[in-house]
């Protein structure tokens, strides 16, 4: 006869009957270590285990979580085992924990084949890309709507969302163009001074605001404030239900949560990149004046040399199509959020880095065409 | 030989700053009791499980759990009182990010030593022992509403307490789910002799599961009636107390 105790639980054999025997106070149980070592007992010869704690005090999870192991050890060995000499509590939960024996069929985190993985890969990607597309037309639809005065946009919400991305945006905007502004004539000074050409920083901070960073760094503000805010009202939305309402009311989503964020932005975009471009070039004046001393009236007679329609405008234009692609970006992401609380977080994520990709993207498409149209 | 009480509030206030949901509310739990609070929609049920729970404070009064008065505690001794306590939530509450599993390890990677296999093992035991066996690598989204609420309930028993609070376990769940989870409520008390406080207006569950009871009025701000809600509907003390048993029947 071999035995073994752990702590209060021994374990030994007789014949082909395994024992486990509790007593005393079993708190606090490593299980893990104990149920290992019992792997081994339940040998080959082993053809019932039989469960008795007589004497036992005290007991927690650990000890049920033994039994609970060592049943299914038994189970799984087909080995005939007798729990009655447990007490009848401790054998009822025993029994409540072996009632249901419902096989879960699905999820689970289970891994893919490769191959399998691949293809569902590629038709999650065409169907996103297939999403993408019906939210553009859909989107196209809506404003047509608009313009044939057909559309359900609620105008409070178009005011309130024009108040929230206009005037709220004006001093973040204006603060970070004066020091973009700012930051362009520093870098500038330093290598026009070699040349002895400082002046023409009035020119560098003119030309590079209006025409693109101006634009850009309004975008990339307005990305992670409006477009992520969009994001995450409608995502939240998507978690509450609403946008399920919305749908059975028979109101289309677009019209009423998309149309005025994206003619918000498309208003206020164009004049918020006019304000970056002025404050850049007050930024500019500012490192120009105070610290290069360079005579107030010579700097900005440069910087109006330098500033012409074309570049104003094109800047403007980038404004208006970052403004789309924000609106576009926030409210795709918030539409296709998920239904818990962490799918709002990745919505509000992906919606500013799509933006901001999407952005750049643009940037460079509309710069060709400027290229090649000779603006 | 009486009962070991477990819960006591004495002369208890529930509200919001000056809004008053209940005055001087006085009762008692003992240990291994499934006591009930009851009451119509408004009267501040949810409210007194925050306060028992120590979510928020009293406006005036007392809560003692196990002797030890929650809203006066310090910190450490709230803590301790809040590992030995187990709730489960309307929603069931579990984090979408993780697993069943880890969900019911999370408090005890918090509060114990166990090894982590040691964990994992406690954690397939919990969820087995609600009916949810191999549901162990599954992320809340991937199940029911229903098994949602059995893996909250799983989470609220990791640390073996010794009260677990229910809130509105019922609500949202099929008659044959609410039953079920109404016989896992009892088997658990049974078998466990855990103390169970369950917040609920569903009458089935109410008189399948409680052996003690308070009844809350929205309109007298009052504990209006206390004892076995089938002894109250035998015996009701008042005419709302009829009604909101009886489904709003009048009595005759």
């Amino acid at each position: 006869m071999q035995k073994k105790t752990e702590n209060n639980i021994t374990v030994f054999s007789s014949g082909n009957e395994l024992h486990l025997i509790a007593a005393g106070s079993i708190l606090n149980f490593d299980s893990a270590a104990f149920l290992d070592d019992l792997q081994g007992r339940m040998a080959a010869d082993v053809t019932s285990v039989k469960f008795t704690a007589d004497n036992l005090e005290q007991w927690d999870s650990s000890f049920l979580t033994v039994l609970y192991g060592a049943v299914g050890m038994a189970q799984q060995k087909n080995i005939s085992y007798d729990i009655k000499g447990l007490p009848q509590n401790v054998q009822d939960l025993i029994n409540l924990a072996y009632a249901v024996d419902r096989k879960p069929t699905h999820g689970g985190g289970k891994k893919l084949p490769f191959i399998e993985n691949l293809g569902k890969t590629t038709l999650d990607i065409l169907q996103k890309t297939s999403d993408v597309m019906t939210f553009l037309g859909q989107t196209c639809g809506a404003i047509g709507r608009f313009f044939t005065f057909r559309s359900i946009m609620r105008y409070s919400d178009f005011c309130a969302a024009l108040e929230d991305c206009g005037p709220k945006a004006i001093t973040i905007v204006a603060l970070i163009s004066f020091l973009v502004g700012l930051i362009l004539a520093f870098v500038g000074a330093v290598q026009l001074e070699t040349f002895g050409a400082q002046i023409y920083v009035a020119s560098l901070v003119t030309i590079g605001m209006c025409r693109i960073m101006g634009a850009i760094m309004v975008g990339i503000i307005m990305a992670g404030r409006t477009g992520s805010s969009y994001a995450a009202t409608i995502g939240t939305m998507q978690v509450n239900e609403e946008l399920d309402a919305l749908q059975t009311m028979g109101m289309s989503k677009v019209d009423f949560l998309v149309l005025p964020r994206l003619l918000s932005l498309l208003i206020s975009m164009p004049i918020l990149t006019m304000l970056a471009d002025f404050m850049g070039m007050v930024g500019g004046a500012f490192v120009g004046v105070f610290m290069m001393d360079l005579p107030y009236q010579e700097y900005w007679k440069y910087a109006f040399k330098a500033f012409t329609l074309k570049n104003f405008l094109v800047g403007v234009f980038h404004g208006f199509c970052f403004g789309f692609i924000i609106a576009i970006c926030g409210c795709f992401s918030g539409l296709n959020c998920g239904r818990n609380a962490d799918s709002v977080g990745v919505a509000t994520t992906q919606s500013v880095v799509r933006a901001i990709v999407w952005m750049i993207v643009a940037t460079g498409i509309i710069t060709v065409i400027c290229m090649e149209l000779g603006i | 030989m009486s009962k070991e009480t477990v819960i006591e509030a004495k002369n208890l206030s529930v509200g919001y700053g000056d809004y008053v949901l209940l005055h001087d509310a006085d009762y008692q739990v003992n240990k291994g009791d499934i006591f009930i609070i009851m009451g119509g929609s408004g009267c501040g049920k949810s409210s007194m499980l925050r306060v028992l729970t120590g979510l928020i404070p009293p406006l005036k009064g007392s809560v003692m759990i196990n002797g030890v008065d929650i809203a006066a505690a310090p910190a450490d001794k709230v803590q301790e009182i809040r590992e030995k306590s187990g709730i489960l939530y309307q929603s069931g509450a579990l984090f979408s990010s993780m697993t069943l599993a880890e969900n019911i390890m999370l408090p005890l990677q918090q509060y114990s030593d166990y090894s982590p296999q040691t964990m994992r093992e406690l954690a397939a035991l919990k969820l087995a022992l609600v009916g949810l066996k191999g549901f162990d690598d599954f992320y809340p989204s991937e199940i029911s509403g229903g098994m949602k609420k059995r893996a909250g309930l799983a989470r609220a028993l990791a640390l073996d307490p010794d009260i677990v609070y229910f809130d509105e376990p019922s609500a949202g769940l099929d008659p044959i789910s609410s039953r079920n989870l109404d016989d896992l409520i009892i088997e658990l008390n049974r078998s466990l002799g855990t103390t169970i406080v369950v917040v609920t207006h569903e009458l089935a569950s109410i008189f399948a599961i409680g052996n003690n009871s308070i009844f809350l009025d929205a309109a007298t701000k009052t504990i209006m009636a206390k004892g076995n809600p089938k002894e109250l509907l035998k015996n009701p003390p008042n005419e709302a107390v009829y009604e909101f048993l009886t489904r709003g029947e009048k009595r005759k």
